[in-house]
């Protein structure tokens, strides 16, 4: 017996994923999914990003992360609340696991809440996890050829954050030919060439996320 | 890193498929039979290789082969509505240049059926 399921794998997620969606919508906070691979400064630009507008926005952060709570300790410090999931083992976050950290977050409070993924370019884009986008961060140091290896990431972000600028004296990383192929993927998507350490460029990222999170808020 | 994608997917699609065999009484699978999108970055081998491992604790599926079908990427342009293959990723309409391109197929990751009695 043949039995026809067409069955999405990724259903019961969805589902869980456009719940939090309208929780989100009508708290009229904005929620910015941050992925990257390992190691590429994700925690450090989160840092950047809410000095820059901790001053203008209501920032939360859920940090996600397979066994330590260290990056959470780090965005703790910058006095903004802050939620740790622990995902024990898994690859990435799913929208279950952010419905059930939202009780610990004031919601009403706030203006942008940042979800940092776990490290990993694959599996986080397979989750909904009911953002309103998804940006992501590459640096210089992992070379070029990322954008084939991973189109679905690069498909689905609004924005990509190209961090460590300051060490491209250093790699033979071709920032032209990474816009291409970016864009060649996704030509609607903004890139932003940053070094977090220095602080350069994360201004005009700040901007544009500010004019973001304004806009929903209006609604 | 301890991630395997594949194993992740796959342990997702042996939990549907078991679901779906108790409501509708198999009580052994024979075929699963899969579509997936390239868009998806999923490996066939690594998930053939999920498969043999986790369906041994499964005296359902236990049995039971896999096969996989990968769809291509196919874009269809917002401007002129032109349908295309979309090759290396560039999603740019070859008969206007535009490169406002919705995705036709591609990101698909479903179960299609399963064969059991
Ligand atoms: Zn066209």
């Amino acid at each position: 017996m043949q039995i026809k399921l067409v069955s999405s794998i990724l259903g019961v997620n969805d589902t869980l994923a456009a719940a939090n969606r309208e929780l989100f919508r009508e708290k009229g906070v904005f929620v910015l999914n941050l992925m990257s691979s390992p190691g590429s400064g994700k925690t450090t630009i989160l840092e950047r990003t809410i000095e820059h507008l901790q001053h203008q926005l209501n920032i939360g952060v859920i940090e996600g992360d397979i066994c330590t709570a260290r990056d959470a300790e780090r965005i703790a410090q910058k006095g903004v609340p802050v939620v740790q999931i622990n995902t024990s083992g898994a690859c990435h976050l799913d929208a279950n696991m952010i419905a059930s950290c939202l009780e610990d977050l004031n919601l009403d409070e706030l203006d942008l809440l940042v979800v940092e993924n776990v490290g990993n370019l694959v599996c986080p884009a397979e989750f909904d996890i009911g953002e309103d986008m998804k940006v992501m961060v590459l640096s210089v140091t992992e070379g070029n050829d990322k954008p084939c290896k991973y189109p679905l990431m690069f498909r689905e972000s609004r924005a990509l954050l190209v961090n460590k600028i300051d060490l491209l004296p250093y790699t033979n990383f071709d920032m032209d030919a990474l816009e291409q192929d970016v864009r060649g993927i996704n030509s609607a998507i903004q890139i932003f060439p940053v070094s977090a350490l220095k602080d350069e460029g994360v201004e005009a990222w700040c901007q544009w996320l500010t004019q973001l999170v304004r806009r929903k808020r209006e609604k | 890193m301890n991630c395997m994608h594949e194993l992740a997917l796959m342990q997702g699609i042996l939990d549907v498929v078991t679901k779906n065999a108790h409501s509708y009484g198999l009580r052994r699978i024979t075929k699963i039979k899969l579509v997936i999108g390239k868009l998806r970055a999923v490996v066939p081998d690594s998930l053939e290789f999920c498969f043999t491992t986790l369906k041994e604790d499964i005296p359902l599926i236990a049995q039971g082969e896999l096969e996989v079908e990968i769809k291509e990427i196919e874009g269809s342009c917002r401007r002129c509505s032109h349908q295309f293959l979309v090759e290396g990723y560039r999603f740019r309409c070859p008969q206007c240049e535009c490169t406002d391109v919705d995705i036709v197929s591609g990101s698909e990751l479903y179960v299609d059926y399963i064969e059991g009695d």
